[in-house]
Order: structure tokens, then C-alpha cells, then sequence
């Protein structure tokens, strides 16, 4: 059976040529202006307002455009950009320890695995120092050393000390500065801002992106929006897995939508798993909190030796434990990157080695640190963590050593964009996560907050400004033929959801796909695998659209429908992530299939056959995907093999 | 631009808004801050007169007399009282007058209440203040009848103050110390939280004057309270007669 | 676990809404509390009935959506805790729990336990913010910032937003939340040259949202999930005084 088909090659046309150092700079250069008394009168959606889509629409409005906002949540301060713990990383080389612009992007793209476009990531290491300098002009309280200068820290996959940081709240600080600028915007007129709203479709015109529907979540009342072009900052989609350490509402149908029209998607298979997160506790989870990397600095990782010991972890000795980090992989130890500690994890588990319930956890244990150190010392490093810890679990990591187990954390893939973050779909934008273009098949930590702000604050504003110069566009109106199409779409989608009024929840649904993905979708996919998760998705699927209950009307705040609509998409979605997973036969990054390994159960790459980015278009529900392959060429960091041995 | 946007829903608070302080509740806290510490000052040169009642009965009509003096030759007699008494006055009407601004708009806050409200978790004194300063107000209109008129004194006698408190006092007229305590007591609740939430509403903005600021409204209130209460207990116990 | 509760229930912001008692059954320990009201929801959607609307989104206690009164205090018995970091382990096997919305006039209900805070984005669009347009900062080191004042503008900045101070003040109030961003930004440098209107702006705004006055009481401290302490409320009546003093 054939699960998908090739098509032409897609290119990025706005990508500039020439020394890598100044192609920012010409794209900028060659970028059309647009007059600023001209600005008013054009006017942007954009649908998001995390770290990406908030600060492109503060930017925009800055800029004097007409920017109209929009957000699930019930204000835009609670995006889930919020949530980010770590970092931000920037290229300032605050530390004078050999960093540079240079030196991060290398590291970018080497941690990506070699499968992310060099242009975009130089861009992305230049701007960074940019964005540092702007966040603390917003008033972002970075930690600071008692010289009154800012602090860094090291992260995962690099040598130099990159990260700026405020406690472990680094993503809430930058989103409130982000939120703070929308905020002055909306206060000046200059942003019209629409909370517990949701973009349910895309609306094109001449094939243009020209606006959206929106469902108000809170009278029901589908509506639409038309603008000039369309920024879709809408994160990404690693709630396709149910469990993930992803927010509850976060979702893919803004980007899904956006997909169904015709804007390509890419690289959908690689998502990345934290090695650090509290395990399921039973039935009634409904996510998954992650702990800070940080703590595989002094917790040291292992399970019994035996899969049938089942002794208290106190009460197992020394010789009869497998710190099994530390054997495979001596030099790095615990401390290795996060899918190499991900996988491991779940070999160890799928050995039947695994500890607590339902036997999905490893020992992070703090006992050798807390007789190196003292406890005081530990508690001074990670108090804050093993606080949260005990909440959650109700375990005290002081006495007993903590569980962990991976989870999905982060989704590299996302719409295609160009150079100039704009879809295939021209007028349609794509910033942030929602976007696939940095990262590659692996995101190092503290890039996520970086890109978001780049995308939003430093890169957006021109290129969209470049569009925009070529408007303003043809006037439309809501009774446009195409227009009215979109919108009657939305509507007999809601009816369909309301009205099938079978025997099983959309969370039952919902949760029977994250099993299906985390299984063969997961950590580690195999061709049969795959394929056989593509066939249970379309099962599932079809037994969704038959038998799915959505209590309640449509004309009213409907938690249920909001949720349905969003399983849905991501229903569809699953099914491509499998198949870009299936079609790509190599391992890199957060994607590893088990026939492409060295004798020595490492990811394997094929640069000959896989150095490109699959972009695919839609072919209809359950119809086969076409490939669209964007090559990837090397011209300044070299492919070589990952190995932290 | 095309626009068929919905409605917003989150309303901007522009349009509505007054110029700078004008009847802000910041401004009238502060207004209560300072009326209510003026009344407070009030009340501690008034109870430093009345311990003077242990001096005996002389020492006690002599300090009253001056107090009518006060400001002589510069001001007419009884001049300065009435000016005293006009400022009470007035700050006192300023302090219940923004009290009742302030609760109504704190229910206006709260048109709907709890179910299940447990008690707040601060202190008697910090949600007794309203009903506190009510029983407060009913006092000093009885205490202006009862010892500046002596419309309602059983003595009643102009110019001779001794006299009238120990009458006051007597110990037949047990329901007039035991509205005297509660009222005195009700004081000593209102000043605990009221001196420490003046101070906050001065400015005090460090943890650790915090606890100073809690400490001294304590002391202000206990030593207020003790000092009042000790008159009606030495009239009643005999001490004083 | 089994236990009972007794939720608000309101259909739309019209209705008069009531507390309705529920069988929550065979709940375990480890459950969240908004993971008990998830499996409540379930068994009310398989029943044909409306399940309990309740916001919520991150459930690891930063976003500031979700939020309730349980047992008649903010976020429930545990302290600096929010709602979806509550466990039921800190509940008995038999009891029963009151659980009611955010009670604010600023705060209207939309339905069961969701409110409308949009109110406190008017707050912040008052001048809850340092103006620093895209492109016009100097480098991040231009201007050091003592360390106590950073450590003390970011404990003040890692409020939430939740409305927990307003549900909990007797006089429902949102002074804590002002303050805190009053704070934030007016103990950085970046924040002086805005300092004085914004202190004025953000409490006209409080005001005209329909807020009630301060009184103290310190409620708010208590609840607040992020431990924001009452202090800083001094400190923004101090820069009010200040404000006012010098418009005049």
C-alpha cells in the first residue's frame, strides 16, 4: 500500500545566497518598505500570543500596522511560552569564553542533527543578542551577579556558558515583557485583542491568506476576520500524544487548518522527549510535569539489575543496581543529551527493569549527592524542584529516590516557511514553534524561547513588512463566495461534532491516540510499527466522526466541543506524523527508527539519502500525503556523527 | 482596512477614567490614614488628663479648667478647645464619611458572596474594624452627652469633672462601665489594626517594619486601652471617690 | 478514594446558578484536584449531563488560568499551591468539598467555576509596562542593576495573574496583583522614567474596573500562590503618595 507519494521539490525563494555573515543583513536590505503613513491601513491577524506571536504583534503595532490578536486562553499573558524553565540562549559572549555568533550557530546545527537550514539559524545566532538586549529594556528581572551584570549558565550540547535565565521561570519573565509591550499596544488602540477565541479555519482568496474563522469560546458565535495577511503563532503540537508536558489546550488545529488549504507541514516526525519528567501516577493523568535538566548534574539515574526485584530502593545494594548511564556511556555519564538519556530510559523499561506503577520510571537518585555535599547544599541547588516534586508525588526526594520518565516536550516540525517565515501559502506567516525552520531534528535547550522572540520581535517584522508593501490588498467582504465557503465550513463541522452524540468522551479519543503514538511514535519507531499505528489511527478516526459524545449546544462555552474539534485535528495529524516517520528510514535527532542504528544502538543518519526537509502537502482525509523534499546543503558546518561515548 | 472582526472582549479600562487621585481609593485611605492618626493623638493627650483623676479630685478639676485656657492671652478663653473641637470634628465625619465610601464599594466589589466562607484568616481586630468603629461613633455620642454636656450624668455639674466621672462610675451603675469597657475594648481593636494599617497606607514598605509597625500598633492599643480602663475600675473599686 | 462535592453550577452569566452535590468515586490519591473534576466531567458527559466548565491549562501551577474556591479559600488548604497542583491526598476518604467560582463584580462569572479576569489586563494596558519599542534598547549591560533589586523585582514579577488575592479579600480587592507589577518594574532602573504615572494609571484603573479599597488585611498574602508578599503593597501606596504629591 502506498502511503504517500513524490512530488517536485520545494525550494525557499526568498532564501538569500553569498556569505553567510551578511545574508540577513541584504535580505533586510532588499526587503520592500512600506511608508509608515501607509501602515494603518494595513492590517494583520495574528493567532497566538506566546514568545512568538506576542511579540510580532507588539512589534507590528509598534510599526503602526493594524494588528488584530487572538488567544484561546483568557488573556494572552498565560500562552504556553509561560511554562519554559531553563533559558534563553544569546550569543553575547557576556562570559568572554570563546563564544560568538559563529559558535552558536555551529552549535544549532550540529545539535539539530544536520537537518536544519543554515541561513535561518545563522540569522537566528545573530538576532539573539539582540533580543537579550531588548528583554531587559522591557524590565525582565534576569538573574544578575552581585556586580549588577548579567548571569549565565551552561546548558546541554554546548561548551560555553550561553544562557541567560531568571530562576526557573525564564519563559513566564519573557512572555510578560512580550505581553507587557501587546498590553501598551492594545491600551494605544494600535492592537485589538480577542482572548477565548479560536481560529478554526483559514480563509484564502485568490490564493491568498486574507483572514480566519473564529469560534468565541464564550457566546459560540463563529465569526470572520479579514486582514491583509494571516501570522500564525500557534505553537506546536505535542499534545498529539495526549500526556506531554504541553499545556491542556495547546493544539495543532490552527496550523492543521492552515495545512488542509495548502501550506506544506514538515518534518512532523521529529518531536523531542525530556528525559526528566514525573511518570504517569494512574488513569486519571491528565499531563505531564517536566523537572528541570539541571538535575541530572548531581542525581545519578538507574534501575534494579533484575526486572523482578521489587524491593524498596533503599533496601536494594549497590552491586545489585544498573546506573546505566554511566556504563554505556562513561564519559558523559548522566549527563548525556536528552534523546540519548530519553531512549535509554525506555530500554531499560522496556527490559522489564522499569520502577512504580505500571513499571514506566527510573531512580534519579540524591543520596550520593546528599553525602558528598549535605543536604543543605542540595537543598540550596534544587530546594524549589524536589518542593514541586513532593507536591506532585507526594514522595520526600530527600528520603527516597525521585522517579522520572520521559515525556514529549517540544515539536521540531511544523509548517513549512521560508527565509522570510512565510508558508506556501503567500500572506500566510508562521513564527515560533508553529514553524519547523531551526531547529533541525533536535532543539538544544534554551533555543525555543530564543527562536520565539527572534521569529516575533526581530525577523517577522520585516519580511512580513516586504509583503505587506505590495498591499494593500484587494478589498473583500464577509459575503465573498469564498468567504462564506470557509465560514460554512466551521459551521457544519461544529453541527457534525454536536450532532453524532454516541457512547465514548472526547478524552477517551484523545487518550487512545496518545497511547497509539507514544507506542509506536514514540521514542523509537520501526517500519512495522508505523505502519501498524496508521492503520489504528484510521480505525480510530472513523470510530471518532461515529461514536464521539460532545454534551451541550454550540452556542454557548463548551469545553467539550473546544477539545473534540482539536482531537480531531489532531487525528489527522497523527497519521502524518507516522508517515513522515515511516518514510524517513534514518534516525536523527528526536527521531529514531530501530533498522537505522550502529552495533552499538546509536542513532544512525543517511546524509545521502535523507539530508533534505519533508514538506508535505495534504491529499485529502486518509488519502495519501505528496513529499515535497527541500535540500539541504552544508556549506559552512560540515555533517559529521553525534557521539557523547 | 476590512473589518468584521467580533466584538472585543477584553475591555480596556480607558474612558473611564478620573483625573489623578481624585476619589481614588489610595487617596482615600490616606485620608483616613492621617485623620485617623490625628484622632489617635487625641485620644492619648485625653487619657494622659484623665489619669490625672489618681491626683485627686483637685488636680484634676485644675486641669480641666485649663484646658479652657489653653492658648490664653493669645487666643480668648475656650478658643483653642473649640478649634480642637472642630478639627475632631471634622476628621472624625472625614474618617466614617470614607469608611462608608470604602465598604460600600468593597460590597460593590462583591455583589455575590461565598457559600462556604471560612473566617478570614487575619486578625479579630482587622474584621472588626467596621462594626468597631460603629459601636466607636455610638460611644462618643453617649461620652459627649454623658461627660462634656452632662446631659445624661447623674451629677451633671458643670466645672466639677471629678465629681461627675466618680458618679459616673458608681457601682450601681454597673451597665455604664460595662458599656464603657466594651467601647474602650472596641478602641483597643479598631487602633490594633487600624494604627498598622495607616502606617502600611503611609508607605511602610519593608518585611521587617512590618513586624515593627504590628508590634507598636499592639502596644499603642494595649497601653490605650489599659490607661482608659483604669479610671472606671478605680471609681468602681473605690480606689478613686 | 470517595468524596463528595458540592460545585457551583451556573449556565451563562444570566443565570442565577446553585451548588449542586456530586459522587465522586473511587478517586485516587495521586489525582490532581482538577484530575478528580476531569473524572467527574467524564462520568457527567457519559450520564448526559453538563459537565463542570473550569479553566484551567499548564496544570503545573504557572499559567494562572485555573483557580476555585475550595472549602472557602483560594486554590484550596495548602498553601503557595495553585489549584491544579492541589493532590487529593491532602483530602479524607468521606468528605465534602465546597468548590465555588472567583467572586468578584470585576471578576463576572461566564459559567460554573470560569470567570472573565479581563480586568486585570486593563490594569496592565494602564501602565503595567516599560515603553521600550523593538530595536530602541541600548546593550543588555548598559545599566547594571544591583543584584537585591533584581532578586527583588523578579519575586515581585512571578505573580501569575490568577485572581486568588482579589477571591480571597474580604473587600475584593486587587492590590496585590497592582502592586506586585507596580513593584516589578519601578524597582529596575528601566522603570523610573514611568514610575510616577504608572503607579497613578494602574490604581485609576483598578479603581474604575470595579476593585474595592485596601484595608489590610492581608488575605491576599495569604492565598497567593506565588507567595507575593504583602509588603509590597506599602510600597505602592508609598509611590502613590509620592505621584499624587508631585503632580500637584
Amino acid at each position: 500500500m502506498n502511503f504517500w507519494n513524490e512530488g517536485e521539490p520545494v525550494v525557499d525563494q526568498a532564501a538569500p545566497d553569498g556569505p553567510i555573515e551578511t545574508r540577513w543583513d541584504r535580505r533586510k536590505f532588499s526587503a520592500k518598505l512600506v511608508n509608515p503613513a501607509n501602515r494603518r491601513k494595513l492590517s494583520v491577524i495574528v493567532v497566538g500570543t506566546g514568545l512568538a506571536g506576542g511579540s510580532a504583534a507588539a512589534t507590528l503595532a509598534e510599526a503602526g500596522y493594524k494588528v488584530r490578536s487572538y488567544c484561546y486562553q483568557d488573556t494572552p499573558r498565560r500562552a504556553h511560552s509561560i511554562a519554559a524553565q531553563g533559558g534563553i540562549n544569546a550569543a553575547k559572549n557576556y562570559r568572554n569564553d570563546g563564544d560568538s555568533i559563529y559558535r552558536l550557530f555551529y552549535d544549532t546545527v550540529k545539535g539539530g542533527d544536520f537537518r536544519a537550514r543554515e541561513s535561518n539559524v545563522y540569522r537566528l545566532a545573530q538576532v539573539s543578542v539582540n533580543i537579550i538586549d531588548q528583554c531587559v529594556a522591557q524590565g525582565v528581572p534576569f538573574a544578575r551577579e552581585y556586580g549588577g551584570l548579567l548571569d549565565n549558565r551552561s546548558f546541554g550540547g554546548t561548551q560555553v556558558s550561553r544562557t541567560f535565565y531568571a530562576r526557573g521561570q525564564t519563559g513566564q519573565q519573557l512572555l510578560l515583557g512580550a505581553y507587557q509591550a501587546m498590553e501598551r499596544q492594545i491600551g494605544l488602540g494600535n492592537i485589538e485583542m480577542f482572548a477565548r477565541h479560536e481560529m478554526l479555519e483559514l480563509v484564502i482568496v485568490d490564493g491568498k491568506a486574507r483572514g480566519i474563522v473564529v469560534r468565541d469560546m464564550v457566546t459560540g458565535e463563529i465569526t470572520i476576520d479579514l486582514a491583509d495577511a494571516v501570522v500564525l503563532a500557534s505553537g506546536g503540537y505535542g499534545n498529539v500524544f495526549f500526556l506531554s508536558t504541553n499545556a491542556m489546550g495547546c493544539n495543532v488545529t490552527a496550523t492543521w487548518r492552515a495545512h488542509r488549504k495548502g501550506a506544506l507541514f514538515a518534518n512532523p516526525c521529529y518531536t523531542q522527549i525530556h528525559p526528566t519528567c514525573i511518570p504517569e501516577s494512574g488513569t486519571h493523568q491528565s499531563k505531564l510535569t517536566l523537572m528541570s535538566e539541571s538535575l541530572r548534574n548531581d542525581g545519578r539515574v538507574w534501575v534494579p539489575k533484575r526486572g523482578d526485584d521489587k524491593r524498596a530502593p533503599g533496601d536494594v545494594p549497590e552491586d545489585d543496581r544498573d546506573y546505566y548511564l554511566e556504563r554505556i556511556y562513561p564519559s558523559f555519564g548522566n549527563l548525556v543529551p536528552r534523546d540519548i538519556a530519553s531512549r535509554a530510559a525506555k530500554n531499560v523499561c522496556d527490559e522489564g527493569r522499569g520502577v512504580g506503577p505500571g513499571g514506566l520510571g527510573v531512580y534519579l537518585d540524591f543520596a550520593d549527592a546528599i553525602s558528598r555535599l549535605g543536604r543543605d547544599a542540595v537543598e540550596a541547588k534544587y530546594g524549589n524542584l524536589f518542593e514541586m516534586y513532593q507536591r506532585i508525588t507526594g514522595e520526600d526526594p530527600y528520603e527516597v529516590p525521585m522517579r522520572i520518565y520521559p515525556a514529549v516536550h517540544y515539536t521540531m516540525g511544523g509548517l513549512w516557511v521560508d527565509y522570510d517565515l512565510q508558508s506556501t501559502i503567500p500572506g500566510l506567516f508562521v513564527v515560533g514553534e508553529a514553524n519547523f525552520s531551526d531547529h533541525g531534528a533536535n532543539r538544544l535547550g534554551a533555543s525555543a524561547l530564543m527562536q520565539g522572540l527572534a521569529d516575533g520581535y526581530f525577523v517577522l517584522p520585516h519580511t512580513l513588512a516586504n509583503y505587506l508593501a505590495s498591499g494593500p490588498y484587494e478589498k473583500i467582504t464577509p459575503d465573498h463566495e469564498d468567504v462564506v465557503a470557509a465560514r460554512t465550513q466551521v459551521e457544519e463541522r461544529v453541527q457534525k461534532l454536536l450532532s453524532i452524540n454516541g457512547d465514548r468522551t472526547v478524552d477517551s479519543f484523545h487518550r487512545e491516540l496518545g497511547h497509539i503514538m507514544w507506542e509506536y511514535c514514540g521514542m523509537e519507531r520501526t517500519e512495522e510499527g508505523l505502519t501498524k499505528a496508521i492503520g489504528l489511527i484510521r480505525g480510530l478516526r472513523e470510530e471518532f466522526w461515529s461514536r464521539v459524545k460532545v454534551p451541550g449546544t454550540g452556542e454557548q462555552l463548551n469545553q467539550n466541543l473546544e477539545k473534540a474539534g482539536r482531537v480531531a485535528d489532531f487525528l489527522e495529524l497523527g497519521e502524518l506524523m507516522c508517515i513522515d516517520a515511516l518514510h524517513r528510514a534514518e534516525s536523527a535527532g528526536g527521531h529514531f527508527r530501530a533498522e537505522s542504528q550502529t552495533p552499538d544502538g546509536e542513532a544512525l543518519r543517511h546524509d545521502d539519502q535523507f539530508s533534505y526537509v519533508g514538506a508535505w502537502e495534504f491529499g485529502g482525509t486518509g488519502q495519501a500525503p505528496t513529499l515535497h523534499k527541500e535540500n539541504l546543503d552544508f556549506e559552512y558546518v560540515h555533517p559529521s556523527t553525534r557521539s557523547y561515548k | 482596512m476590512q473589518k468584521a472582526g467580533p466584538a472585543k472582549t477584553v475591555p480596556a479600562a480607558k474612558g473611564k477614567r478620573r483625573p489623578a487621585g481624585a476619589r481614588s481609593s489610595v487617596v482615600l485611605k490616606l485620608v483616613m490614614a492621617v485623620t485617623g492618626l490625628l484622632l489617635v493623638g487625641f485620644l492619648y493627650a485625653h487619657m494622659i488628663g484623665n489619669l490625672k483623676i489618681f491626683f485627686g479630685a483637685e488636680t484634676f478639676d485644675h486641669y480641666a479648667h485649663w484646658l479652657r485656657s489653653i492658648g490664653t492671652p493669645l487666643l480668648p478663653n475656650d478658643w483653642y478647645l473649640w478649634i480642637q473641637r472642630f478639627v475632631l470634628t471634622v476628621a472624625a465625619i472625614a474618617h466614617i464619611a470614607i469608611a462608608t465610601i470604602l465598604a460600600r464599594r468593597a460590597r460593590k466589589a462583591r455583589p455575590v458572596r461565598y457559600a462556604h466562607r471560612p473566617k478570614v484568616q487575619a486578625s479579630y481586630a482587622a474584621r472588626t474594624m467596621r462594626w468597631g468603629g460603629v459601636i466607636i461613633l455610638l460611644f462618643i455620642v453617649y461620652h459627649i452627652l454623658d461627660l462634656t454636656t452632662g446631659t445624661l450624668n447623674p451629677h451633671g455639674a458643670p466645672g466639677q469633672p471629678y465629681a461627675n466621672v466618680v458618679a459616673d462610675f458608681a457601682p450601681s451603675r454597673w451597665y455604664v462601665t460595662l458599656f464603657y469597657t466594651l467601647s474602650i475594648v472596641s478602641v483597643g481593636f479598631h487602633l490594633r489594626h487600624g494604627l498598622w494599617s495607616s502606617i502600611r497606607t503611609l508607605g511602610q514598605q519593608t518585611k521587617k517594619g512590618e513586624r515593627v509597625a504590628r508590634a507598636v500598633a499592639l502596644v499603642l492599643s494595649v497601653v490605650l486601652v489599659v490607661g482608659y480602663l483604669s479610671v472606671p475600675f478605680a471609681v468602681l473599686t473605690g480606689l478613686v471617690d | 478514594m470517595d468524596i463528595q462535592v458540592r460545585v457551583w453550577r451556573q449556565s451563562g452569566p444570566q443565570d442565577k446558578g446553585q451548588m449542586v452535590t456530586y459522587d465522586v468515586k473511587d478517586i485516587s490519591p495521586d489525582a490532581s484536584f482538577l484530575e478528580m473534576l476531569d473524572v467527574l466531567n467524564e462520568k457527567l458527559i457519559l450520564d448526559g449531563d453538563d459537565p463542570v466548565a473550569f479553566d484551567h491549562d499548564c496544570r503545573e501551577g504557572i499559567c494562572g488560568m485555573c483557580g476555585m474556591m475550595i472549602n472557602g479559600v483560594a486554590h484550596g488548604p495548602e498553601r503557595a499551591t495553585t489549584t491544579c497542583q492541589l493532590h487529593m491526598r491532602h483530602f479524607k476518604d468521606g468528605d465534602v468539598i465546597d468548590v465555588e467560582p472567583w467572586r468578584a463584580a470585576a471578576f463576572p462569572v461566564i459559567k460554573d467555576l470560569v470567570v472573565n479576569r479581563g480586568a486585570f489586563d486593563g490594569i496592565i494596558q494602564s501602565g503595567g509596562f516599560i515603553t521600550a519599542p523593538t530595536g530602541t534598547a541600548p546593550d543588555a549591560h548598559a545599566t547594571p542593576v544591583p543584584k537585591p533589586d533584581a532578586d527583588a523585582a523578579f519575586e515581585a514579577a512571578t505573580c501569575i495573574a490568577c485572581g486568588a488575592c482579589v477571591a480571597a479579600c474580604p473587600n475584593g480587592s486587587s492590590m496585590l496583583f497592582t502592586a506586585a507589577k507596580v513593584a516589578h518594574l519601578g524597582l529596575l532602573p528601566q522603570g523610573q522614567p514611568e514610575r510616577d504615572s504608572r503607579v497613578v494609571d494602574m490604581l485609576d484603573a483598578q479603581d474604575a474596573a470595579g476593585f474595592g479599597g485596601c484595608t489590610n488585611m492581608g488575605e491576599c498574602a495569604e492565598v497567593c500562590p506565588k507567595g507575593i508578599p504583602l509588603n509590597l503593597i506599602g510600597r505602592l501606596n508609598a509611590d502613590y503618595r509620592k505621584a499624587v504629591g508631585k503632580r500637584r
